[in-house]
C-alpha cells in the first residue's frame, strides 16, 4: 500500500514536467504579448520595448525557461506580471472561494442525485424513475450560465431570498458565507446531479440483480437496509469515481458560475490570467490544477480499498 | 409611565454623551461602484490604462484640474505668476496640503512627481523638450522654467487622462520611471487600503480626514473634491454585464461605470435606477497602418475616407439614437478645437466618389487585413462596418477575428501583413485623449518613430503641431488646430468615426454624482 502510495507520488514528476513544458511552449506560440497590455492603450512602442525587457521577454526562449524552472525547483511559481503579486499567492487569494464553492456543490449534487439515483434503481421503470431520466437529460443540456440566470431571476430579484453576486469569505462569519454560496452551488450542481443520479442509477441496477441482493432479501431484511447496506455499498466504487472526478472538474473548471456571481475564484483568475497574457499565473494555476487531479486521482484509489476490501495495492 | 422613564433615561445619556464630546453612533456608508475594468497597475504613470488613471484620481492630486467645459483650473496650486517672456512659471501651493502619512506637501515632491511623469507621458515628454529646468523654490513653492515660451503648460499640468501628472512623495517619485512604484501614498480625498486590495476582488478606499477641498463646486476633474462617504469600494470580480444590471437592480452596488448598450433600455425603465450620460464621451476611429500596402498610398487612405460616412458605424455600434453623434472633427465636438476645418473629404463623401478616387489611385488589389476584436462589445461591430464599405468600394478585405488583447499585441509590429503585420484596426478614445494636437496620438506624424500604430510620416503635420506646441495665443492655437487637422485629413492619418457617450447607471439615492466624461471620479458623492 504505501508502496503503491509513494509509486504513484513519483509518478507525478514526469507528470508535472510533461505539462510545466507544454505550458511554456504553448504561451509563448499563441499570438499576444503581456508588455502591450501592461502599457495601456495610448502606449508607444518604445514603451511596450521597455516593459518587455524588464519582464524578461527579450530573452531567447531557452533563457527564459531556463529561469522559470529554477524558480519552480525552489517552489517559487514566479511573479504575476499583471498583478506584481507571487503567483502563490494569487492561488492562495483565490483558492478559498473555489474550494468552498466545490465542496458545497459536491455536498449538494451527493445529497440529492445519491438518494434519488437509488431510489429510481429500485422503483427502475417506474415514473420516478422516468421523471429523473428526463431531469437528467435536461441537467446536462442546458448550460450552467441559462440555469445561474434563471435563478438569479427567480430567487434573487422576483423573490429576494439570496444575492445576486459575491463572495464572502468564512472569516466574515459562516452565515454570510453559506448565504452568498447557496445559489452558485444550486447552479452548478445541476449538472452533477444529472450525472451523479445517472451513475448511480445505473450501478445500483447492476447490484439489485446480483445474487447477494436475493440473499438479503430472502433473509428478510427491510428493503431499506437491502438498498443502503447492500445494493449502494456495493455499488459505491463507480459514484467514489464520478465524486473524485467531480471535485477535480470543478476545482479547475467553474469559471462560468464564477463569472455569473462575479465569485474571485481561481477559474476567474485563470480567465484573466489568460486574456491579459499572465505567463507566470497561467503556468502557475495550470501546474497547480494538474497537482490537484493527480492528488484526488490518488484519493479516489485509495477509497477503493476502503469501499471494496477484494482492491488490494 | 415607563415610555416616559426610558426618554428620560435616554435624553440623559444623550446629554452625557453631548457634554463629554463622545461621538454619536453612525452607520458607516460604503459606496460599492463596479468599475469599466480589473484594476491590475497601481502606478498611473506607468501604464496609461484607464483603471490605473481612476485610482490615480482616487488617491492622488493634481496641480490643475480640467473643469467640465474643458477648461483648466487650478487644484493643488494656490496662485501662480507667469513672467513677461512667458519662460518662467512660479507656482504656489495651496495651504494645508497633506500626504496620508501626515508629511505636508511640498515643491520637492512635485518637482520630483513632474519629473518622473515628463519621462513617461507623451503631452509631459512634449512639455520637457520645453522646459530647461524645474526647482523648488520655497516649501510650498516651485518654479518652471522655458527654454522658449509653449502654450500649453497648464494644459499638460492640468490634462485629465492618461497619463495625469499626479503628484507623488519625493521618495516615490524617484522610482525609475521604467518600474512600478510599490508604495501608494497620495494627498487626494481618499486612502488606498493596501492590506484589503485584493487583484480581481476588490479595491477599498477610504476617506482621508485631513484632506483640504477648495472651496470651488466640482466640476470635471477641479473643484472642491469634498467626500460624503466613508469608504469607496471598487467590486472588480463582478465583470459579467447581465450580472452587473442585476446587481445594481438589486441594490447590491450603487455605481455601474459602463452600462452596455443592450441593457440601456431596460435599465431607463426601472424607476430606482438613474442613468447618467456625460456632456463629453469618446470617440470612434480606424486607424490606417502608413508602412505597408495598400494603405502606403495616400490616395487609397484619401478613398477610404470619402466612403466612411459616420452614420453607419455610429448606427451599427452603438444602436442607440440618444447616445451617438456624428462629428466631423479630429478633435472633441463641442471644446474649442473641436472645428470641422478640412473634414469635407470624409464629411461630404460618397461611395460613388469613394470608388472614383480608388480607381485613380492605381489600387492594385492587395487585401485589406483588418483586425476585429471579439471580445470588446463596444467597439466590435466598426471593422464588420469598415469591411462592408471598403469591399462595396471594389477593396478586398481580409476580416481577422481575434480577441482585443491579441489585437493590442499585433498592433504594435511593424512587419509587413504576410510576417503577423497588419492594415487597419478600430478603437475608441476618451475625448481628453484626444482633444488636442498634442494628445492626440493619431497625429503624430515621424514615421517608424512615430510613438503610436500606424506610423504615417509628414513634415507639414508634424511642424504644424510644433507650431501649436509654441503658440500662447488662444485664438491662434484655435486656428492652428484646425490647420493640423486640415492637413491630418490630406494625408489621412486615420479616420474619426463619430462620437458617444458611454452612459452609466447608479442607485437612484445616490446624489452628487460627477459624470463629467473626463475620468471617473468619486468624490462628491452623498449616499
Amino acid at each position: 500500500m504505501y508502496q503503491f502510495i509513494a509509486r504513484r507520488l513519483l509518478s507525478t514528476i514526469p507528470v508535472l514536467a510533461i505539462v510545466a513544458v507544454l505550458v511554456f511552449m504553448l504561451l509563448r506560440l499563441t499570438p499576444g504579448d503581456p508588455a502591450a497590455i501592461l502599457a495601456g492603450d495610448a502606449a508607444s512602442t518604445e514603451q511596450i520595448e521597455g516593459i518587455r525587457k524588464t519582464l524578461g521577454l527579450d530573452q531567447p526562449l531557452p533563457v527564459q525557461f531556463g529561469i522559470w524552472l529554477g524558480q519552480m525547483l525552489q517552489g517559487d511559481l514566479g511573479e504575476s506580471y499583471y498583478y506584481k503579486v507571487r503567483v502563490t499567492e494569487l492561488i492562495g487569494q483565490r483558492l478559498e472561494p473555489t474550494l468552498s464553492l466545490a465542496a458545497l456543490t459536491i455536498v449538494i449534487a451527493i445529497l440529492v442525485a445519491v438518494p434519488l439515483g437509488v431510489v429510481a434503481a429500485w422503483r427502475f421503470g417506474g415514473w420516478f424513475d422516468r421523471a429523473l431520466m428526463g431531469f437528467s437529460v435536461f441537467g446536462f443540456s442546458v448550460p450552467v450560465f441559462v440555469v445561474g440566470y434563471l435563478l438569479v431571476w427567480l430567487v434573487s430579484l422576483k423573490l429576494g431570498w439570496f444575492p445576486v453576486q459575491g463572495y464572502k469569505p468564512m472569516d466574515d462569519g459562516f452565515g454570510p458565507f453559506l448565504y452568498h454560496l447557496v445559489l452558485p452551488s444550486i447552479t452548478l450542481s445541476v449538472i452533477y446531479i444529472a450525472l451523479l443520479a445517472r451513475v448511480t442509477r445505473a450501478s445500483v441496477l447492476e447490484a439489485l440483480g446480483e445474487d447477494y441482493i436475493r440473499t438479503a432479501r430472502a433473509k428478510g431484511l427491510t428493503e431499506s437496509r437491502v438498498l443502503i447496506s447492500h445494493a449502494l455499498a456495493n455499488a459505491a466504487v463507480p459514484i467514489v469515481t464520478i465524486i473524485g472526478i467531480g471535485i477535480a472538474l470543478l476545482i479547475g473548471g467553474v469559471v462560468v458560475t464564477e463569472s455569473v456571481y462575479a465569485i474571485p475564484g481561481l477559474g476567474r483568475l485563470t480567465v484573466d490570467a489568460v486574456l491579459s497574457r499572465d505567463f507566470p499565473t497561467i503556468q502557475g494555476v495550470i501546474l497547480f490544477f494538474s497537482l490537484v487531479y493527480v492528488v484526488v486521482n490518488l484519493l479516489v484509489d485509495l477509497s477503493y480499498v476502503i469501499l471494496d476490501p477484494r482492491i488490494r495495492y | 409611565m415607563i415610555v416616559k422613564r426610558t426618554l428620560a433615561t435616554l435624553a440623559a445619556a444623550a446629554a452625557f454623551a453631548g457634554t463629554f464630546g463622545i461621538p454619536a453612533a453612525r452607520a458607516e456608508t460604503t459606496l460599492v461602484v463596479v468599475p469599466h475594468s480589473n484594476l491590475a497597475i497601481l502606478d498611473p504613470i506607468w501604464t496609461t490604462a484607464y483603471m490605473s488613471r481612476n485610482h490615480g484620481y482616487m488617491i492622488y492630486d493634481t496641480l490643475f484640474g480640467t473643469d467640465e467645459n474643458s477648461k483648466i483650473q487650478p487644484q493643488m496650486v494656490g496662485s501662480w505668476t507667469v513672467s513677461a517672456d512667458k519662460k518662467v512659471y512660479d507656482f504656489k501651493l495651496r495651504e494645508g496640503l497633506l500626504f496620508h502619512d501626515g508629511a505636508p506637501v511640498t515643491g520637492e515632491d512635485v518637482v520630483a512627481s513632474l519629473a518622473r511623469w515628463g519621462k513617461r507621458d507623451a503631452m509631459g515628454g512634449a512639455l520637457m523638450t520645453f522646459v530647461d529646468k524645474m526647482e523648488a523654490t520655497g516649501a510650498d513653492a516651485f518654479r518652471i522654467t522655458l527654454k522658449e515660451p509653449a502654450g500649453f503648460v497648464l494644459e499638460a499640468l492640468g490634462k485629465p487622462s492618461s497619463n495625469v501628472p499626479f503628484i507623488m512623495p519625493k521618495r516615490v517619485a524617484e522610482t525609475d520611471p521604467t518600474k512600478q512604484i510599490t508604495e501608494y501614498i497620495g494627498s487626494g480625498p481618499y486612502v488606498f487600503v493596501k492590506d484589503e486590495f485584493k487583484p480581481g476582488d476588490k479595491a477599498v478606499y477610504v476617506k482621508f480626514d485631513k484632506y483640504q477641498p477648495r472651496k470651488e463646486k466640482p466640476s470635471g476633474t477641479a473643484g472642491g473634491k469634498h467626500v460624503y462617504v466613508d469608504k469607496v469600494v471598487w467590486n472588480l470580480a463582478l465583470r459579467d454585464y447581465q450580472a452587473q444590471v442585476n446587481a445594481l437592480a438589486n441594490g447590491e452596488v450603487d455605481i455601474i461605470e459602463n452600462v452596455p448598450f443592450q441593457h440601456y433600455a431596460t435599465l431607463l425603465k426601472n424607476k430606482d435606477i438613474e442613468i447618467r450620460k456625460s456632456k463629453i464621451g469618446l470617440q470612434y476611429m480606424c486607424r490606417f497602418n502608413h508602412l505597408h500596402k495598400p494603405f502606403d498610398n495616400v490616395k487609397v487612405r484619401q478613398a477610404v475616407l470619402a466612403s466612411f460616412r459616420q452614420q453607419p458605424f455610429l448606427q451599427a455600434q452603438v444602436g442607440v439614437k440618444d447616445l451617438y453623434k456624428p462629428c466631423a472633427s479630429m478633435f472633441t465636438c463641442g471644446t474649442p478645437y473641436g472645428v470641422s476645418t478640412g473634414s469635407e473629404i470624409q464629411s461630404k463623401g460618397s461611395m460613388r466618389k469613394a470608388q472614383e478616387l480608388l480607381k485613380k489611385s492605381g489600387y492594385d488589389g492587395t487585401p485589406v487585413v483588418i483586425m476585429k476584436p471579439t471580445d470588446l462589445s463596444s467597439i466590435d461591430k466598426l471593422p464588420e462596418v469598415a469591411a462592408q464599405l471598403m469591399r462595396q468600394m471594389g477593396m478586398k478585405v481580409d476580416l481577422q477575428a481575434m480577441d482585443w488583447q491579441t489585437l493590442v499585441s499585433r498592433r504594435a509590429k511593424k512587419d509587413p501583413v504576410d510576417k503577423g503585420g497588419w492594415n487597419m484596426f478600430c478603437t475608441a478614445w476618451v475625448s481628453p485623449d484626444i482633444g488636442n494636437p498634442i494628445n492626440n496620438a493619431a497625429l503624430g506624424a515621424r514615421g517608424a518613430a512615430t510613438p503610436w500604430f500606424g506610423w504615417p510620416e509628414d513634415a507639414k503635420l508634424e511642424e504644424l503641431r510644433a507650431a501649436f506646441m509654441r503658440e500662447t495665443d488662444e485664438k491662434k492655437k484655435v486656428a492652428l488646430a484646425g490647420e493640423v487637422q486640415k492637413r491630418a485629413f490630406e494625408v489621412g492619418t486615420h479616420a474619426p468615426l463619430g462620437e458617444y457617450v458611454q452612459p452609466q447607471a447608479g442607485r437612484k439615492a445616490i446624489k452628487g454624482w460627477i459624470t463629467s466624461g473626463l475620468a471617473h471620479t468619486y468624490w462628491n458623492i452623498k449616499k
